[in-house]
């Protein structure tokens, strides 16, 4: 299919179809205006939806992982006239429903020494950087809500400005043990910045752009017809990659990398002092943080809304952002189930010393992928040689690191 | 002098006297944040959008990092925080000297003649501000370059001395454990 | 080589989470309570009293009243007061047999020492009450079970009871007709005369128990 045939595709125009069907009668000002709006709000519609629906099937997946059904009780609401409806089963469908109605009726309890104004914008501020760094993921071929030339500068701007509301939340509950671990937290997201900031350079450079539209363009087309040049598929970007899940891992507070909001560690750290909504609220912004750094992943690596096969274009563009956008979701939550917490030291001495000069030399494997990039020779030459230099400085700095660390042996138990 | 314009100028100056006044410190803090904000859009409403990202990115993301963590390091206690002026005479001599800078910076500001230019600012794309970087100012971006990293490795440096002590003290622990390890207790009879 | 480990991990729990949709071995929930576990048979809760058949319950305990385990009790929970006749005569059937259950501690003293395994434990827990105080002293109406429920929950254990029981009853008999054998050559060698009032008669009159109060 030709990329035209593709771009007119009735499933494609579909979303602008309707949206042009709803305010295409309005004078041009407005219609701008009315656009952006019906932008956010069905941004906030479907990833709310989203983010429901992912705790349910977080907590599902990890309790057939424990080897037990997760969630399956919640009923559906019923009123006095429509008592069947209580005894349908869902399945745990309704659960999301039900934390939601829980976490709005909690009492609300703010700390009576506690900063007030700070505690209440904490949650929000968190909440409104979260929900900012949706504006510049191309969704689908014509679905960026907003088009800028610096778009992945701007992602991770508004993403680092979620570690201030950290520190607000910690600082504002006049917890000295809230504080210790707004402290931590904070000094996790910072130690994880600078990996997830280095691990797509590389790309940017590769495709000489900054705008996200521009990098998915990048990826455009396919090698021998069937494998796509998706940046995954290089070595550099390969290693990129796993750079950038690790960072996004820690940036989201996500398991294995969840110290700071650990029920073991200082109760919930940062956010000990907060109940009902606000706590949702924060938890909110962690799945958003999650889905958000997802979608940048797939834009600078996983070639955004592209098909993976030359003759699976027919499916809608968006429709392909949702399969890797929840296939990298389900691997978020895998990892979750897999893999015990890392202790503070260990975090911030995996960041420091083995992420970023792993970060380092990607920059310089893609220098020489770029360089090499003239002739047929060159370019299946450059192939083991970029390999070699990822995978070697892996091997050398991790065996470095775990030099001391021997398998455990026990002097007691029976082996 | 456009609303917009006004709006963000009203919003970071606000932000600014504010920070001055209030005596909680933290307060300050996220005020002066605030202010920095204001900075960034002031650059995105001139076009600027690489330079206002990246204003945030610094100064929001990693210098109110450094300022937070500063004073709270720097205090022993919450009321440590609020800061007032000692006495009339040191007020007054502080406020003579910010306005002597300010007037400075005014006169030096106003007497530059800088041009209104005729028509909308040329938008800068990253692209040429990457090739202006990369080459006729490359110059100043090799000496930033080097004093930033010599900041990071003197801080290291610095915070590693100060834990010689610390890691000698460990040291004499370790060695004193491992000449007389602990006595299994006797098993009584 | 640095990660292979982590593989491996993610290895075991992908095989958990697909084995848990068809391999019993890994979805081990019991879904209580629309599905109740098999309990063991040596489970025990509270104790109950054993009646021999279920139309009559009341009437066929095999308790006697003999009060030996209310004076073993180690928390002194059951309490038991002894039927008497018309007369005021002690009969073999308690009038009041009570268990406290919420100071019995469901040690199995009191079926241990039961010469008539009369009492023997239950295996009932889903007994939350909302009162307090009534509902926590079982009477003798709440305490009497069939043997059948007896099989039911404890199916070797009731084999051999009622196989030592049988057997009992069986020397019984045999020492009756021994003795009625022996009674009746002893009559035939006597050459007295046939007044000595049989004494098995009132014995066989003796009435059965009408039925509890």
């Amino acid at each position: 299919m030709s990329a035209a045939a593709t771009t007119d595709a009735f499933l494609e125009r579909a979303p602008q179809l309707l949206r042009d069907a709803v305010t295409g009668f309005l004078p041009e000002p407005w219609r701008w205006i009315v656009n952006g709006i019906i932008a956010i709000a069905v941004i906030l519609a479907v990833f709310g939806l989203l983010f429901a629906f992912l705790t349910l099937a977080e907590r599902k997946i990890l309790g057939r992982v424990q080897n037990r059904p997760g969630p399956n009780r919640a009923p559906t609401p019923t009123l006095p006239f429509l008592k069947f409806l209580g005894k349908i089963r869902t399945y745990g469908l309704a659960q999301p429903f039900a934390d939601g109605v829980k976490a709005l009726t909690k009492e609300d309890v703010v700390p009576r020494d506690a900063d007030k104004l700070l505690h209440f914008l904490a949650p929000v501020a968190l909440l409104a950087f979260s929900i900012l760094t949706f504006a510049v993921i191309p969704y689908g071929r014509h679905l960026v809500p907003l088009e800028l030339d610096a778009a992945v500068l701007y992602f991770f701007a508004a993403g680092a400005s979620t570690e201030l509301a950290v520190f607000m939340a910690g600082w504002a509950s006049r917890n000295k043990y809230s504080l210790l671990a707004a402290m931590r937290a904070l000094a996790q997201l910072i130690s994880y910045e600078l990996p997830l900031l280095l691990s797509w350079v590389p790309v940017v450079m590769l495709a000489g752009t900054l705008s996200t539209t521009g990098i998915v363009e990048a990826q455009a087309g396919w090698k021998w017809g069937f494998i796509p040049h998706w940046h995954v598929l290089t070595p550099w970007g390969f290693c990129g990659f796993v750079i950038f899940m690790v960072s996004a891992l820690a940036e989201s507070n996500r398991s294995p990398f969840d110290l700071p909001e650990a029920e073991s560690e200082l109760i919930a750290g940062h956010l000990t002092e907060y109940s009902g909504f606000k706590y949702a609220l924060f938890f909110m912004a962690e799945y958003f943080g999650m889905i958000a750094l997802s979608g940048m992943a797939i834009t600078l690596f996983l070639g955004g809304w592209r098909a993976p096969l030359p003759f699976l274009e027919f499916v809608p563009s968006y429709a392909w952002f949702a399969v890797k956008l929840i296939t990298l979701l389900l691997g978020f939550i895998w990892i979750r189930a897999t893999f015990p917490r890392l202790r503070m030291d260990q975090l911030t001495r995996f960041a420091w010393k083995f992420l970023v000069p792993l970060a380092l030399i990607n920059l310089g494997t893609t220098t020489v992928w770029s360089l090499m990039a003239g002739s047929t020779a060159l370019q299946i030459a450059r192939w083991p040689i970029c390999l070699a230099l990822v995978v070697v400085p892996f091997v050398v700095i991790g065996r470095t690191l775990s030099a001391g660390v021997a398998p455990r042996t026990y002097r007691y138990a029976a082996s | 002098m456009s609303i917009p314009f006004l709006i963000i100028a009203l919003v970071t100056l606000g932000a600014a006297a504010v920070a001055m006044a209030l005596r909680n410190l933290i307060h300050s803090a996220l005020l002066l944040v605030a202010s920095w904000a204001g900075v960034a859009a002031f650059y995105l409403w001139a076009g600027a959008e690489f330079v206002a990202f990246a204003q945030v990115i610094v100064y929001v993301g990693a210098v109110s990092m450094v300022v937070l963590f500063a004073v709270l390091l720097t205090r022993r206690s919450r009321d440590d925080l609020a800061v007032a002026p000692e006495s009339l005479g040191r007020a007054l001599s502080a406020l003579l000297a910010g306005g002597a800078v300010l007037g400075v910076l005014f006169g030096a500001v106003l007497a530059t003649g800088l041009k209104v230019a005729p028509g909308p600012a040329p938008t800068v794309s990253v692209l040429q501000l990457g090739q202006q970087l990369m080459g006729p100012q490359v110059a100043s971006l090799l000496v930033i370059g080097a004093l930033l990293t010599v900041a990071l490795l003197g801080a290291i440096v610095i915070a590693s001395t100060d834990r010689d002590d610390v890691g000698a003290s460990l040291d004499d622990a370790r060695g004193r454990r491992q000449a007389a390890p602990l006595q299994e207790p006797e098993d009584t009879p | 080589m640095l990660g292979t480990g982590l593989i491996q991990g993610l290895a075991v729990t992908a095989k958990n989470l697909v084995g848990s949709f068809h391999d019993p071995a890994r979805y081990t929930t019991v879904e209580y309570p629309e599905v109740k576990q098999k309990l063991p048979e040596a489970y025990r809760n509270f104790p109950f009293l054993v009646a021999e058949n279920a139309e009559d319950p009341m009437g066929t305990l095999r308790c006697v009243a003999c009060l030996i385990c209310e004076k073993e009790c180690p928390p002194q929970c059951i309490y038991i007061v002894r039927e008497r006749d018309a007369k005021g005569k002690v009969v073999t059937r308690p009038k009041v047999f009570d268990i406290d259950i919420s100071v019995c501690m469901s040690c199995q003293i009191c079926v241990e020492v039961c010469p008539f395994d009369a009492i023997k434990m239950d295996q009932e827990f889903e007994i939350a009450t909302a009162s307090r105080f009534d509902a926590l002293l079982l009477k003798k109406e709440d305490l009497a079970k069939p043997n059948t429920y007896y099989h039911q929950i404890h199916p070797k254990e009731a084999a051999e009871v009622d196989a030592i029981l049988a057997e009992q009853k069986a020397k019984a008999a045999a020492t009756k007709a021994e003795a009625a054998s022996k009674s009746e050559a002893a009559k035939a060698t006597k050459p007295a005369s046939a007044t000595t009032p049989s004494p098995a008669a009132p014995r066989a009159e003796a009435p059965k128990p009408p039925p509890a109060a």
